[in-house]
């Protein structure tokens, strides 16, 4: 599995996500998102930070960035797309996710490690983990209140394509979401930050079975 | 050259944190007849095109493309004509 995280211009969780995969032993690299070429990279990665200076929306400059169409091809192809907080952000803007992350019900930056349950233990992103396990993870947004209509957000329950939901929702998200996946299972957001909580060296080994989860995912498929 | 004045606000369904707090703040304040407060944001564009309909083709493009998210967010904008050359 050869994975690559994008850098956009003000990424700051890129390196953590690198040093993250590169200790589940994944062939990972940093991509620049002025390339526009992401062929042989089985998953991608676009981490947490303020790309574009989170000017006009989260996301909203990003997801026009020259990287994005060879994002958006290796959806089509079926890889795995995986966005943390800002990646989140940008893959909703993008059109790749449903929904919109909006600012904070009560606006304002939050730092915190919050507790999630599993909603859905069966994709790539949670097969490590137990339906209904509660485990805790760390967040760090101002922007991560989960928004869709309620026609999409009837869908997001049908189709089990919410994963991980809040257990004492800190920020509005609808259904107490915090991270889903797309109706083909392939790409993924979410607004908490395992990729903080993978060494017990910082306390907090809760978010390691995410990483697992992909690796057993692909090997699955293969 | 026209110029554009756009816009842009949450659709009504839509919480506005932000225009809540400022809502509280002002009747704090005693302003006591507000009843409520948007925030949104605005933009001012210059662009060429040759003549009305397609400035307002452009802007109905590129706001829609850009400047908003549709799931959350409307708009509204004004164009006017400008001099080509300002004088400085």
């Amino acid at each position: 599995m050869k994975a690559a995280v994008i850098s956009f211009p003000g990424s700051n969780c890129d390196f953590d996500m690198l040093y993250a995969l590169q200790d589940f032993g994944i062939d990972a690299e940093i991509v620049s998102a002025k390339q526009n070429n992401l062929a042989g990279f089985d998953a991608i990665f676009l981490p947490g930070g303020f790309s574009y200076g989170d000017y006009l929306r989260t996301g909203a400059i990003a997801r026009f960035s020259p990287i994005m169409s060879a994002v958006t091809q290796a959806a089509n192809a079926g890889k795995l797309i995986v966005g943390v907080c800002n990646g989140f952000q940008i893959l909703t803007e993008a059109g790749l996710l449903p929904g919109q992350l909006l600012g904070n019900a009560t606006p304002g930056f939050i730092c915190d490690e919050v507790a999630l349950r599993i909603a859905n233990g069966q994709t790539a992103f949670s097969n490590a983990y137990d339906v209904d396990e509660t485990i805790s993870i760390p967040i760090a947004h101002a922007e991560g209140n989960y928004f869709a209509d309620e026609a999409t957000l009837d869908k997001l329950e049908k189709n089990n394509q919410i994963i991980f939901r809040y257990v004492n929702n800190p920020n509005g998200s609808a259904h107490d979401i915090a991270g889903i996946m797309n109706e083909k299972g392939n790409v993924f957001g979410m607004m908490p930050h395992p990729e903080r909580a993978v060494d017990s060296v910082l306390g907090n080994i809760d978010g390691q079975n995410f990483f697992k989860s992909m690796l057993s995912g692909i090997l699955t498929k293969a | 050259m026209y110029l554009a004045k756009i816009y842009v606000t949450y659709k009504p369904s839509i919480l506005d944190p932000q225009g809540e707090v400022i809502k509280a703040a002002l009747k704090r304040m005693d302003y006591v007849g507000i009843e409520q407060v948007a925030q949104g944001k605005y933009f001012e564009v210059i662009l060429n095109a040759k003549d009305v309909d397609v400035a307002t083709a452009e802007v109905e493009s590129f706001t829609e493309a850009l400047l908003i998210n549709q799931n959350t967010e409307t708009y509204r904008f004004d164009l006017s004509l400008v001099p080509d050359e300002v004088d400085v």
